[in-house]
């Protein structure tokens, strides 16, 4: 057995037993979707980090500062400065005025039923493509992490998905919050140590460390070329409409992360409003903290691995792992191994446990039942058979994809959803008197439909591939990109917007005007409130 | 009401002796205000007094008065970045610290940006919430 397979069965083994622990503190509805509201502000706010920090961020971020130098490390910074927008404008409204979902708040004054009906599509949709995405990387990385020889692609992405659903499914959200919490612990503390050992290796010198990021040397096209690493425009240069490419995603972190299913779905789990806010903070500390660690990951990759090694060894999403292995041998390889592997564990039980607490409570309960459950309980069960079934599809799908799949687009394609369709409707239903269900409708299916087609036409789905690149890896379409964004935020999140204004204006609605004093008395003052409930 | 209303039917309420004002088991009328739950005094509540009360428009103005700047600042700050590394490449080249050039910093400066911004509303918040605090025990008294 190698050091890094006995690490993830550790992690395996203890995160099982929190959800046995778990298990029988989640029977009724508010304790299964919510942990009963009993998560104190610094577990909230940890375990939000945890939800947040997937696999892209760990590996993806680093990579792309190893190969690509300042350009990936900009990308690192809408991560964090997103969270203000959750801050001042979504957690608090959404904890005072909500009960398990998103769509709780906007069905306060709208009809519940279509509204609620269009927030679940949504949901589900952002759910499910970003959790697809992480079970095709799960599965490529633990094959590379754990060596091919030993575990295959398939029985990697169906152990995760597993695992996943065991969380859910038994240990509701009190077990997908601690599964959360550790993992995001177990990543700061392995960011912190190889942040350290990097500055080791430099001497401790700050001027060291960054002088070695100014002339980094690789093979590009059989030559090798030096660079400054700290100089903007290795990847977005003026040729790919780069600054746009820039804004364009700064928008989709900026105003998606505020419509995130699963980040939301975090608010009720606190017992108040000013939790809610005091565990953003918590939050925003361990995240900003880790993107600014992300320059030694991704720099010290650069200077001390080299990208030609990273790009013979398994590729950039590999260079934060070949880093401790340089630094520190093959121990500190499986330490960081485990801590990519339970990065992606807790992000995908988070999914999961959003995408279901959304079908069953939105969908299910609200549309389909008109708002009653026929037996008691009937609202949990359906979302642990949920869970169930969207754990086996994801597993399905990532099989069928395949690991040389082509899915980065599909997290940018979540963040554009979810800024797109949810956003807007959130931000309008709390501040515009007049906005009514018409509204909430076609801004939920404008932005939804917007960043789909978009995505569709941009050149992550369009692009003609050289005759170098593998069938699996091809883009969908073998053509010219119609649209050249990689990220549609900055077209599709005016349309999210223009659809729900257009929409409210097309059909007035007395009764929603009239609602709105309860909903802005509620949002602001806590008034009303759901509480924590005893276990 | 009273307990010895003889239209109601006899009262299984334990007798110990001494007054209570928890009302008998089998009454009819309508629960006095201190035995009702939060979803009965929820319904109970009069939103469109509150939402058009003095203080409210207050607590308002003032969430208005921080968020809206706070917001404005943040996201030109923000998108200041990618346009600056994008359309004034040179300036953002320039060595400032050593090695580390101007956009190294100006993007390192974006994370305590965020931190200072949260800071300062975690600070503003406390104020709102005892304006909110008010507004429920106001309305709490009420009848």
């Amino acid at each position: 057995m190698t050091p890094a397979l006995g690490m993830f069965l550790l992690f395996v083994l203890i995160t099982l037993g929190i959800t046995w622990w778990a298990a029988r503190r989640s029977q009724s509805a508010a304790a299964f979707f919510t942990a009963s509201r009993r998560i104190t502000g610094w577990q909230n706010g940890v375990a939000v980090a945890g939800d947040y920090m997937s696999a892209a961020s760990f590996l993806g971020i680093a990579g792309l500062i190893a190969f690509y130098g300042y350009d990936g490390f900009m990308f690192s910074v809408g991560w964090l400065v997103a969270y203000l927008t959750v801050l001042l404008v979504v957690a608090e409204p959404l904890r005072n005025a909500g009960k398990y979902t998103m769509a709780d708040v906007l069905a306060y004054r709208l009809n519940p039923r279509p509204v609620r009906a269009m927030a679940a599509l949504s949901t589900i949709t952002v759910s499910t493509f970003y959790m697809i995405a992480q079970m095709v990387g799960a599965g490529a990385l633990v094959t590379l992490l754990l060596g091919s020889s030993h575990v295959s692609y398939q029985s990697a992405v169906t152990g995760v998905g597993i695992l996943m659903i065991i969380y859910v499914v038994f240990g509701g959200m009190l077990a997908t919050t601690w599964v959360q919490i550790i993992k995001a612990i177990l990543l700061m503390a392995g960011t912190i140590l190889l942040s350290l050992l990097v500055l080791a290796h430099f001497g401790w010198s700050l001027t060291n460390f960054f002088n070695a990021a100014t002339h980094v040397s690789y093979h590009d096209k059989g030559e090798l070329v030096t660079k400054n690493f700290l100089d903007p425009g290795l990847r977005y240069t003026a040729a790919n409409h780069g600054a746009l490419d820039l804004i364009s995603l700064g928008m989709a972190l900026v105003f998606g992360t505020a419509g995130l299913p699963h980040i939301l779905v975090r608010f009720y789990t606190v017992p108040d409003a000013k939790t809610a806010r005091i565990s953003v903070v918590w939050a925003m500390v361990l995240i900003g903290g880790f993107y600014i660690m992300t320059t030694f990951l991704g720099f010290g990759a650069a200077t001390i691995v080299g990208r030609d090694h990273i790009a013979s060894h398994g590729g950039n999403n590999m260079s934060a792992p070949l880093l401790a292995q340089a630094l520190a041998g093959d121990i500190f390889f499986a330490f960081i191994a485990a801590i990519a592997f339970a990065t992606i564990l807790a992000v995908v039980a988070g999914l999961t446990i959003s995408a279901s607490t959304s079908f069953a409570h939105d969908f299910y309960t609200a549309v389909i039942h008109k708002g009653t459950e026929r037996s008691p309980g009937e609202e949990v069960r359906v979302a642990r058979i949920t869970a169930f079934f969207v754990g086996a599809i994801a597993i399905g799908v990532a099989i069928l994809l395949g690991k040389d799949a082509n899915v980065a687009f599909l997290v940018a394609l979540a963040f554009a959803v979810a800024a797109s369709a949810n956003l807007p409707v959130i931000v309008l239903s709390l501040f515009w008197k007049r906005f009514n269900t018409t509204g909430a409708v076609a801004g939920l299916a404008s932005g939804l439909v917007a960043s789909l087609v978009l995505i569709a036409l941009s050149p992550s789905i369009m692009k003609v591939d050289p005759p170098t690149v593998a069938a699996a890896a091809h883009h969908l379409i073998q053509r010219a990109p119609i649209f050249p964004l990689e990220n549609p935020g900055i077209l599709s999140i005016p349309l999210g917007f223009l659809g729900a204004i257009l929409g409210t204006f097309l059909r007035p609605e007395p009764e929603a005007e009239s609602r709105y004093a309860e909903l802005i008395v509620r949002a602001n003052t806590g008034l009303g409130a759901e509480e924590a409930t005893v276990e | 009401m009273s307990p010895d209303d003889p239209k109601l039917p006899p009262d299984p309420t334990l007798f110990v002796g001494s007054a209570t004002d928890i009302s008998p088991l089998t009454h009819t009328g309508p629960k006095p205000g201190h035995e009702k739950t939060a979803t009965e005094e929820a319904g109970a509540i009069n939103w469109e007094a509150i939402a058009a009360s003095v203080r409210f428009k207050e607590l308002l103005r003032a969430k208005r008065r921080f968020i809206i700047p706070a917001m404005i600042v943040f996201i030109v700050y923000y998108f200041a970045l990618p346009a600056l590394v994008g359309y004034a490449r040179p300036l953002m080249e320039k060595r400032v610290l050593g090695p580390v050039n101007l956009a190294y910093l100006f993007a390192l400066s974006q994370f305590f940006m965020a931190w200072f911004i949260a800071a300062l509303y975690v600070r503003a918040a406390n104020r709102f919430d005892r304006q909110a605090r008010e507004i429920i025990s106001k309305e709490n008294a009420a009848p």
